[in-house]
């Protein structure tokens, strides 16, 4: 390896390519993560903010209040209801559209690609707001489709029983093109011979499924189911457009908590307390993924 | 030609799932096109009576939302550019320029992105607040200036690079700034096209930051301009359409545009907003 012989230029060179770069990630991300963990344990609330004089270290006391507050533990129930129920669904329908569009026999896949991945690259808020029309019990679309079907109208934004579900509706809407995109890049480097070897020993479609095409999948679910995970615990901007975490804090998230008590009602070190909860979660997944693919590589 | 009933089958499941994937976009450029009031109506119309732009003009004049356009704009262009050039020169100095400590260096980095940036953000804003940027371009731009998602992608594609490409210049004497500005970037082309794309889009698309940064009106991109127009005009459907559109459309019609770079984006590097 020619990396061990560090020449005086080149490495002149590379602290100024470097330098740029680095004291921006420093100062902007790797300081405040620092200095987040800090906060955690300061009360650090509105009059510290005019005054920081005012800051006391205050210990683990935010992490006791948050155990104590019932709305943490519903943001969090919520939170969880969000990521394993739309999580998988999401992850269900990605491959739904990409065994279709997979399939040999499947035309203009190219135009179908493009329009299924179209709502990942649109801007959340904008749709959101698109949907929370669409959901109207009256003049929304949606209520629309459902009378047609013969199915009585939802309320549903305003039911607190609907509310997630009209939330994790969106956001399948919204992703599934993002995972599809990658499950078909996963279909397509299962060789084709298998495939052949497989309905020559009479396999049917569900056999030949079951026992090659998702096992050889695998690596694209951990990944996506990962990726999904940590993108969907951090969900914010659909409850803050559509519901404002109701009716009855039904839709009120971790992310939205955050945001409140940081910085609605300034009580920065309780809301560092909770975005450190919230990464540890996070870690925590990231973690079963590390887990798996060392168990691969071993 | 004889057509199988599975090939039928599956050609309906996709135009359906074409359908209702583009439903409510579809719906959103109808309805911006309606009079006031017209899309509360039982039922729902598809399509606008007698297509009118009046929304749009309302969103233009009274509303000002033409300044939160120039904003959105202005701040995706420049976060672009000043990534592009800043992650450009770190992925490239980690990919192939040697000095000690390189990879160990490396793996820190990497190591941090396990972070989710909302961690951050508490601490950032009393950052920028102490130096007078809240409610600034500079608060949205600096932050964003360099990523570590952005210079893993764009040492992955420099590593690549030729050696010897770059030993030559050196011994005919050329600077190390003159190697990356007249060799390395335009090698480095397809990767800073995808970081380009991805990066002005999710600048675009982003709300939080944003959100939490500029408290003044006249700062608004167009996600907190609209969030916030949503909340005061719950009832105009067709006003808050056209506002939709607005937000929408520049990056429905950009990411036609640039497909392939954007999903070639994905592809690598698992990039993800």
């Amino acid at each position: 390896m020619r990396t061990s012989r560090a020449l005086p230029g080149e490495a002149r060179a590379a602290f100024l390519f470097l330098a740029p770069g680095l004291s921006i990630i420093g100062l902007f991300f790797l300081l405040p993560i620092g200095a987040s963990l800090l906060l955690s344990f300061a009360d650090f609330d509105i009059y510290a903010l005019a005054d920081p004089t005012n800051v006391r270290l205050s210990g683990l006391a935010n992490y006791g209040a948050l155990v104590r507050d019932p709305l943490f533990w519903i943001a969090l129930r919520n939170t969880c209801y969000f990521v394993f129920a739309g999580g998988p669904l999401t992850l269900g329908v990605a491959l739904g559209a990409a065994l279709l569009l997979h399939s040999r026999r499947a035309r203009a896949k190219g135009l179908f690609r493009t329009i299924f991945f179209a709502p990942y690259v649109t801007t959340l808020v904008g749709v959101a707001v698109v949907f929370r029309y669409l959901y109207h019990p009256r003049f929304g679309l949606i209520a629309r489709g459902l009378h047609a079907l013969g199915i009585a109208p939802i309320d549903w934004l305003g039911d607190p029983h609907w509310a997630m579900a009209g939330i994790i509706l969106l956001s399948i809407w919204k992703n599934f093109g993002y995972a599809m995109i990658l499950f078909i890049a996963g279909l397509s480097n299962i060789p084709e011979t298998l495939y052949e070897a497989a309905r020559l020993d009479g396999a049917s479609s569900w056999q030949i499924f079951r026992r090659i095409t998702v096992p050889l999948l695998a690596p694209t679910f951990l990944f996506l189911g990962v990726i999904t995970a940590i993108g969907y615990f951090q969900f914010f901007a659909e409850p803050y457009v559509m519901t404002s975490g109701g009716p009855l804090n039904a839709t009120l998230s971790m992310g939205l908590l955050m945001y409140k008590q940081g910085f609605r009602w300034w009580n920065m070190g309780y809301a560092a307390a909770i975005s450190f909860v919230l990464f540890l979660i996070i870690l925590a997944v990231s973690l079963v993924q590390f887990g798996f693919a060392g168990r691969k590589d071993a | 030609m004889r057509r199988r009933p599975g090939t039928l089958l599956l050609h309906a499941a996709l135009v359906a799932g074409a359908a209702l994937t583009l439903a409510p976009l579809l719906w959103m450029i109808s309805a911006s096109f309606m009079s006031p009031g017209e899309a509360n109506s039982v039922p729902p119309p598809l399509l606008p009576a007698r297509a009118t732009i009046q929304n749009y003009r309302e969103l233009f004049t009274r509303l000002a939302l033409g300044r939160a356009f120039a904003n959105s704009l202005l701040l995706s262009s420049a976060v672009t550019l000043v990534s592009l050039l800043l992650n450009g020169m770190a992925g490239y100095a980690f990919a192939k320029l040697r000095f000690t400590g390189r990879d160990r260096l490396f793996r820190a980095l990497l190591a941090a992105m396990v972070v989710p940036t909302p961690v951050a953000m508490l601490p950032l804003f009393l950052l920028l607040r102490s130096m007078g940027l809240v409610n600034t371009y500079a608060g949205v731009i600096l932050p964003a200036g360099a990523t570590i998602l952005g210079i893993f992608l764009v040492y992955q594609f420099a590593r690549a690079l030729p050696d010897d490409l770059l030993d030559a210049a050196r011994l005919e004497g050329a600077g190390e700034w003159t190697i990356f500005r007249r060799i390395v970037l335009p090698l480095l082309k397809p990767v800073l096209a995808t970081l380009g794309i991805v990066t002005f889009l999710s600048t675009w698309n982003d709300f939080l930051w944003p959100l939490v940064v500029l408290t003044g009106e006249s700062r608004y991109t167009l996600p907190v301009a609209l969030a916030i127009l949503s909340g005061e005009h719950a009832q105009d459907t067709e006003l808050m359409m056209a506002g939709s559109v607005l937000t929408v459309l520049p990056v429905l019609i950009l990411f036609l545009a640039l497909q392939r770079s954007y999903i070639s984006g994905i592809l690598i590097g698992g990039v993800k907003e």
